[in-house]
């Protein structure tokens, strides 16, 4: 699997540590209730499709990636920095 | 026997016996020129087989080349290359591959039919295990290996493309010639010692010449061109996800210690083109393995490729044109045609031998080397002579690749075999004989579109030249299984025969996957690549479905087996993983301390002195340097990050519980982390050096995880902070200096006299270190007055002999991780043993570190419900009732008189040590709601080793609780 590093280029996904979905961008604020902290902490979609989640360049840049792809075909569609998703 | 004298000739040996061969040539050609046709025994019932093929397909001549620990089992004789010395065994025979005790497997055949041992070995159960499994893992089996480590070398390479080339047949070699002269990055691999393909096998004329020539003058062509890689001796053994092919390149030749064995490649490439060809597929008819009995396609390369003569009288039988090729290329190589059998009554050949059309053969002869055969033919029987029998069931395309991605090949019923499904795999397309076209023309006409086609993509102009080539149409009728009696082998290499499919079918095994598992049908080695077709066109029979129907079982990666050496390649031994060393390293080493891991690092247990015989007469002499003199142990391992810029404290309030902009410039805080969900993740110190500069340090074993969360905060949630962070772990040499002597010994290296009021308890800043600009930090891991000094890597290896010589002096000295533990114990330090993941803030009594002032990482998740409470097991201090009874960690804790069972359970202990300075065996743990049964007496039982010990639950923070030797 390669991903494409919008700062280094297209890498093996051995450069990369994977986290989990990109909803970890939206952090609940912290009076937000216990269903949105649990939400946020626990719930996951396990689509057979399109996903988004979030990459580490460990090996690389250092930059957290959101990484658009689709877990049936394997296609990766794009790669974000993160930062830029948050803005 | 061969045709010509070879030009040069190795020895090598089989089974001990010393035979010629040409160096270079399979040693099943080399086999067969020596007269050898008896190479194996078969898997089950021990069954005589010779060499059946050419190539990577090879069912039976499966051997062990070498001895000892660099044995190696289950290589095939037609891909093995012959070299002086080689050493070759048979396998799977005792006492000898000619008298195998257990062919008298094959007498109780009846009784071993596909899934005896699932009905037969049910009762009694226990004796599964004891005595089934291995009595039949003992019958049956390939080449052993040697249980030793193989000391060959094996490697693992990456390389990058712009189109890769599988296979270099006629459509190979066309496709790259046609994208190189583009000037495409190509690279050309094919599994074959040598590149053409069938071109080197057959005889035939491209572009006017004979093949052979024309592949001669194109890798010629190749070679020259600078944009080209050719890898032979390569298979492409998977497709994989964003273009990434993996592939075992064999290196052939004797191995030596900078020549691996194998090199498994990972291949990137922008398109591939798929060339792999098409596998030769048996019939299925009684006693059709016999020594002599071969693929007619591979009977014509031995003859034509390496001339060899596979027999002296051959006859042929096939169901297709394809095969009569043989009889015209044994006849023009002056080899004697016995008969030639076509399974077609209108099969439309002609030639100067006995021509037997409508016609199938029933029986065969010959125990050890086949010696006759019988056909029906005009409803009667004839058995002819023959110590050769070629035969050719039609071709089945490999199409392995395209299905590497779920891909789904489809039937076609005019070639009677499956066909790629265009776009299977993202990026490659197909070509040749593997497409479905058969002749050469045809193939060299494909390749060259497609990669023309590719390079047009690329914007590269390509011109697809094609030379003329024969366009003979293929034609076949397809011919599964002679009807008769007799066992009519399918899956050679898993000793599965027509009559087993059919039993899976009346068994109700009915899914051509299921039938697989219940009859072991395709599951060896060579993964069914020569039998999946014949057993799935039984299957569909048995169960009156047609073939698209029944449909194939899945093929996954490798194409050809792959050792697991050369996947590993490198993580042997020190390879496994990268080693990190202390700058104290050296003269640690050179104290005879014992090193242990702690994490990648080596760290010293202890610093061991004569007359000591045990570990902890070390450990108690070194913290008694602490608490009574001055030690010094090397903490540089503790993962050390420089945060700077305008909010870099506002980033320290978000990670750490505790407040940080607060913390003034010279001072050190300590912090406590959270996960998100509540949990503690790390601890440690961090200094502020600057309004703008933090050095954070962590636990030696969260050091990656720290930085990575920093980085995740900083650029996932809050990029909004204007902050920077780096790990400066490497760049910075730190040493504890602990104990009452610890300012004294600190005041001889440093070049400004330190006190209480310049330096007081958890004060930092730059100091100068004889000469060498470094930082100081007054911080205590041991409870005792303590400094950290830190130094640029560069100097740590003196300073940290010149500071243990110093506490030599005064009567103290180096320390190591048994005492630094015992140390921290005995003040109720936490680490990992403690905050391993499942504890909270409250639980190690820290609850009040977390700010009500601001948000932070793990605030809200750590107010939830049952998260807090009497209910929690809660960080306290157990004390041996008995002085000289040690604890244990990992053993739990009960109330008195309760039973030691699960349910029982209170809790934990986490982290144990002698006390050398309070006298009494020590231990950290969780208990439920523990910090309100201080003073009460506990059950600590350790059901492991066997250890019941009473216990008396206190304060963790065993010595010194008010703190005032660290201030002092």
């Amino acid at each position: 699997m390669r991903i494409t590093c919008p700062n280094c280029g297209e890498r093996d996904r051995r450069e990369f540590y994977y986290q989990g979905d990109a909803l970890a961008l939206g952090r609940p604020a912290d009076d937000a209730g216990l269903d949105d902290w649990d939400d946020y902490l626990h719930n996951r979609d396990n689509p057979a499709g399109d996903t988004r989640d979030l990459w580490f360049h460990e090996a690389g840049c250092g930059a957290w990636l959101v990484v658009e792809r689709n877990t049936v075909t394997h296609a990766v569609h794009a790669a974000t920095l993160a930062e830029k998703v948050k803005r | 026997m061969r045709l010509h004298a070879p030009e040069s000739t190795v020895t090598f040996t089989f089974d001990g016996r010393k035979l010629k061969g040409v160096p270079g040539e399979p040693v099943s050609a080399a086999l067969l020129a020596n007269g050898i046709k008896l190479v194996a025994r078969s898997f089950k019932y021990h069954r005589p087989r010779g060499v059946m093929s050419a190539g990577s397909e090879e069912q039976n001549a499966l051997v062990t080349v070498g001895h000892g620990a660099q044995a190696e089992p289950n290589l095939r004789a037609t891909t093995l290359e012959v070299s002086e010395g080689l050493e070759v065994s048979s396998q799977n025979a005792w006492p000898s591959l000619r008298y195998d005790a257990l062919a008298v497997n094959d007498l109780v055949s009846p009784f071993l039919a596909a899934g005896f041992y699932y009905k037969t070995f049910m009762w009694p159960r226990s004796f599964w295990e004891k005595l089934y499994e291995p009595v039949i893992r003992r019958a049956a089996g390939l080449g052993a290996l040697s249980g030793q480590t193989n000391p060959d070398t094996y490697e693992k390479a990456f390389a990058f493309c712009d189109v890769l080339v599988i296979g270099a047949g006629p459509a190979g070699l066309m496709a790259a010639l046609t994208a190189g002269r583009a000037g495409a990055d190509v690279i050309l691999a094919d599994e074959d010692t040598a590149m053409g393909g069938r071109l080197l096998r057959e005889r035939e004329d491209v572009d006017g010449k004979p093949a052979g020539a024309w592949v001669t003058e194109a890798l010629a062509e190749l070679d020259a061109m600078p944009n080209v890689r050719r890898m032979t001796r390569t298979t492409v053994t998977g497709a994989y996800d964003q273009g990434t092919y993996g592939a075992v390149e064999r290196l052939g030749g004797a191995p030596s210690a900078d020549k691996p064995i194998e090199c498994f490649w990972r291949i990137v490439a922008k398109r591939a083109i798929l060339c792999a060809g098409a596998l030769e597929r048996p019939i299925a008819f009684p006693n059709n393995d016999r020594p002599g009995i071969m693929m007619a396609s591979a009977v014509r390369a031995y003859v034509n490729r390496w001339g060899v003569v596979p027999g002296k009288r051959v006859t042929i039988f096939g169901n297709n044109d394809d095969a009569h090729r043989t009889a015209a290329d044994l006849v023009a190589a002056g080899i004697k045609v016995a008969a030639v059998i076509d399974s077609r009554d209108d099969a439309d050949i002609s030639g100067d031998y006995p021509i037997y059309t409508g016609a199938q053969v029933i029986a065969t002869k010959g125990r050890h080397a086949l010696q006759s055969i019988t056909i029906s033919h005009n409803g009667g029987t004839r058995t002819i002579q023959t110590d050769c029998l070629a035969m050719s069931g039609g071709w089945n395309l490999t199409v392995h690749l395209t299905c590497h991605m779920n891909g789904r090949p489809k039937w076609r019923e005019d070639i009677a075999s499956f066909v790629p499904t265009p776009e299977s795999i993202p990026g490659m397309v197909t070509a040749g004989a593997c497409n479905g076209s058969f002749d050469t023309a045809a193939c060299l006409a494909e390749g060259a579109a497609v990669a023309a086609e590719i390079a047009d993509d690329f914007g590269l102009n390509a011109k697809a030249t094609v030379p003329a080539a024969d366009h003979t149409a293929y034609s076949v009728t397809p011919l599964w299984a002679v009807p008769g009696k007799g066992r009519k082998w399918i899956d050679f290499q898993n000793d599965v025969h027509v009559k087993d499919i059919k039993l899976a079918a009346q068994e109700n095994f009915r899914s051509v996957e299921h039938m697989k598992r219940y009859t072991t049908q395709g599951m060896a080695p060579d993964q069914g690549k020569s039998s999946n077709v014949v057993a799935l066109a039984v299957l569909a029979d048995a169960t009156g479905r047609g073939i698209p129907e029944t449909g194939t079982t899945t093929f996954r990666p490798p194409y050809v087996p792959v050792s697991i050496a050369a996947m590993g390649a490198g993580s042997q031994g020190k390879g496994f993983a990268p080693e990190r060393f202390t700058t104290s390293h050296k003269a640690t080493v050179a104290r005879d301390a014992p090193m242990i891991e702690a994490g990648l690092w080596y760290r010293p247990s202890y610093f061991p002195q004569k007359g000591e015989t045990h570990w902890q007469q070390s450990c108690d002499r070194e913290v008694g340097y602490v608490r009574n003199a001055v030690g010094v142990c090397d903490v540089s391992t503790l993962g050390k990050i420089d945060i700077q810029g305008p909010d870099a404290a506002a980033l320290l309030d978000f990670v750490y519980t505790n407040m940080f902009s607060t913390v003034k410039v010279g001072r050190v805080r300590y912090g406590l982390m959270l996960r998100e969900d509540g949990h503690v993740m790390d601890d440690g110190t961090t200094a502020r050096l600057g309004e703008q500069h933090f050095v954070m340090t962590t636990t030696t074993a969260a050091a990656g995880l720290v930085m990575r969360h920093l980085e995740f905060v900083l650029q996932v949630l809050r990029p909004d902070l204007d902050a920077k962070v780096i790990s400066i772990t490497e760049q910075w040499a730190q040493f504890a200096v602990a104990g009452p002597q610890a300012r004294a010994l600190l005041n001889t290296v440093l070049d400004q006299e330190l006190n209480d009021e310049s330096w007081p308890f958890m004060a930092c800043g730059e100091v100068s270190v004889a000469g060498v600009s470094g930082r100081l930090f007054r911080i205590s891991f041991s409870g005792e007055h303590a400094y950290e000094v830190a130094v640029p890597s560069r100097y740590g290896d003196n300073l940290f002999r010149m500071l243990t010589a110093q506490a030599e002096v005064m009567g103290g000295g180096p320390y190591g991780m048994e005492a630094l533990n015992v140390l921290r114990i005995e003040k109720g330090f936490i680490t990992h043993a403690e905050i391993h993941g499942r504890t909270t803030a409250f639980d190690i009594g820290m609850a009040r570190m977390i700010s009500a002032k601001k948000d932070c990482i793990g605030k809200s998740a750590a107010a939830r419900p049952g998260l807090l409470g009497e209910g929690r097991q809660q960080l306290v201090g157990l004390r041996a009732k008995g002085r000289d009874h040690a604890l244990t960690a990992g053993a739990h804790l009960f109330e008195r008189q309760a039973a030691a069972i699960r349910v029982n359970s209170q809790g934990y202990t986490t982290s144990v040590c002698y006390s050398p300075t309070l006298k009494t065996h020590l231990a950290l743990g969780f208990l439920e709601n523990g910090r309100a049964r201080h003073g009460e007496v506990i059950k600590l039982r350790d059901h492991l080793r066997d250890i019941t010990e009473e216990v008396e639950v206190c304060d963790p923070v065993f010595f010194d609780p008010t703190g005032g030797r660290a201030r002092g």
